[in-house]
């Protein structure tokens, strides 16, 4: 319009208003101010499940504190199991020992397990993802093994190995490798036509394919397979354990239940279930820490 | 011409089912050392194709190609090849990703102090030195391609191919790169075989413009070449007669004579 386009100029405003900068002065974090956002998260993320506890405890304690109740309450639990929950790792006898001791032992049957499925789980897994021939073959039989449930490998087992031991073993090994073998086979088979190429070009040979390329690049499906393994393993190596006897958190109820220590077996589910969550978690921290960047982009 | 690079009759068909698709038919071309060459042509008319039977990454139905008087039969890295979604692998930092081909092409070549230096040399080359240590997640689409650049350089290959390197890219960041592969391409005198849909590049970069026909059973319909001295600029560019003439060439050929199949029908 009519208005000199010089007018709208802005004037620095600093210089307009005289203004000088004035220095704040900065806070230095206090202790309070420090622990408080620990406190925040303490709270957030331990008070609901605690409430939850609560409740479900108290539940529990209404139901059964009464006489002929069948199963003991909370309190009983604690005063009769006491022994149990304050001393883990005491050892009184071949069969009086902490619960740690024999969690303890049920973990080693489970890492040996386990470890060889993850083994011969992978390769299988890279080789059936591979080769469409393999796959054609062996993936029918997988689907069907798969099904079969863990227990019923046992007298099979039982009867190849004729010791409990490597029998309970076996059942964690046949138990925990399908999922970590056909997680695998789907990751090899989801590995991107350019990383296929990239080797192509460069020449990688077989070895090197496999370890620089596939492993990485399925790193997601086989911790995704490890960490469905890792929970079948464990809900199995309770159920192997009381058939087979000795030591092992699986006979511990088995035992308990035969000698009438309810309030025992009460202690040891939840020694299981606590077991069973920080083998999850484990997996899945290694998982985090390993996959860092795995994610295509 | 002495050929360097020459593709020798190159026929390619698709077989699926009873069904046989002709994509490539009687294709020739010959490329000299240190000769740059882009093949233009509408999407669709097996540009691409093209450039994988010369890596090595697709075979023919008839025809050979030969590089330095030898027959191509798979791919190797003395083909590289710049793929069009920069193909780094995620898990590798940027100085990993190009070692990864200086380890495996310079394995015994090279100690291993000198392959340091020769992967640092290249990352520089392309100014990417100062994000070595980044993963591919962490850098932007040009600097992606920069590096999937350096790693097919870092293999010292006898033909660069580039497969729409900066279509997935911006116009800016694209004139950016177009700019490094120039000057590349001056200090390093590479053998450079690209497939493009962007005219301005092709007649930028280019020594000769290969123009395909539509498919199916496409084939070259014409090469151009591009006689603008080196070292070229953009803006100096704008108003050159040799320049604009080339790109109304390549224009006129792309949508005169040889429409896109969607806009002919």
């Amino acid at each position: 319009m009519g208005m000199p386009a010089r007018k709208l100029e802005p004037v620095p405003a600093a210089k307009a208003a005289g203004a000088a900068v004035v220095e704040l002065k900065r806070a230095t974090p206090g202790f309070a101010d420090r622990v408080k956002p620990v406190l925040t998260a303490l709270w957030t993320n331990l008070l609901p499940p605690a409430v939850t506890i609560a409740i479900l405890l108290g539940i529990w304690q209404i139901a059964f504190d009464r006489p002929g109740a069948t199963l003991p309450a909370p309190t009983v639990v604690w005063s009769q199991a006491f022994d149990l929950i304050a001393e883990p790792f005491y050892v009184a006898g071949s069969q009086d020992m902490g619960l740690g001791w024999r969690v303890l032992t049920s973990l080693q049957r489970v890492a040996v397990g386990f470890g060889f499925a993850a083994i011969v789980g992978v390769l299988v897994g890279a080789i059936v993802g591979q080769s469409v021939w393999a796959m054609r073959g062996l993936d029918p039989v997988f689907q069907i093994l798969r099904t079969v449930p863990p227990l019923a490998w046992l007298p099979i087992s039982l009867a190849a190995f004729r010791d409990a031991n490597p029998s309970a073993i076996f059942v964690i090994f046949i138990t925990a490798i399908w999922p970590i073998l056909i997680n695998t086979a789907v990751g090899i088979r989801n590995i991107p036509q350019d990383y296929r190429n990239v080797a192509q070009v460069l020449r990688l040979n077989h070895l090197e394919f496999f370890v620089k390329i596939m492993l990485p690049a399925a790193a997601p499906y086989i911790f995704t397979g490890l960490r469905i393994g890792i929970g079948l393993a464990w809900l199995a190596i309770v159920a192997a354990e009381m058939l087979t006897g000795g030591v092992g958190i699986g006979f511990f109820i088995w035992d308990a239940w035969n000698s009438s220590r309810i309030p025992d077996i009460v202690v040891a589910l939840v020694y299981i279930g606590l077991v069973g969550f920080a083998l999850d978690r484990m997996v899945a921290f290694v998982a985090t820490r390993v996959t860092r960047g795995t994610a295509a982009n | 011409m002495n050929a360097y690079l020459k593709l020798d009759r190159i026929d390619k068909s698709f077989k699926r089912g009873g069904t046989t698709s002709e994509v490539l038919r009687d294709v020739n071309l010959e490329i000299a050392q240190g000769e740059f060459v882009s093949i233009i042509g509408h999407s669709g008319c097996g540009k691409s194709t093209l450039l994988n039977i010369v890596a090595g990454l697709a075979d023919t139905t008839k025809g050979v190609v030969f590089l330095d008087g030898t027959a191509v039969e798979e791919p190797g890295p003395d083909r590289a090849v710049v793929f069009q979604n920069h193909s780094l692998l995620p898990w590798l930092t940027v100085y990993d990703n190009v070692r990864l081909a200086v380890d495996k092409v310079f394995g015994r070549a090279k100690s291993k102090a000198e392959r340091h230096d020769w992967t640092l040399q290249q990352l520089e080359l392309v100014h990417m030195g100062h994000a070595k240590d980044k993963r591919p997640g962490e850098i932007s689409g040009g600097m992606k391609q920069r590096v999937g650049i350096a790693r097919a350089l870092a293999m010292q290959p006898k033909v660069l191919l580039m497969d729409e390197p900066f279509g997935a890219l911006d116009a800016l960041t694209r004139a950016h790169l177009q700019d490094s592969v120039m000057e590349i391409h001056a200090r390093l005198g590479n053998t450079v075989l690209m497939v493009t849909h962007d005219v301005d590049e092709a007649v930028l970069l280019s020594d000769r413009i290969v123009m395909m026909t539509n498919g199916p059973a496409a084939t070259i319909g014409e090469v151009l070449d591009v006689q603008l001295a080196r070292p070229r600029k953009r803006l100096d560019l704008v108003n050159n007669q040799t320049y604009l003439s080339a790109r109304a060439a390549v224009l006129e050929f792309l949508y005169a004579r040889h429409k896109a199949p969607s806009i002919a029908a």
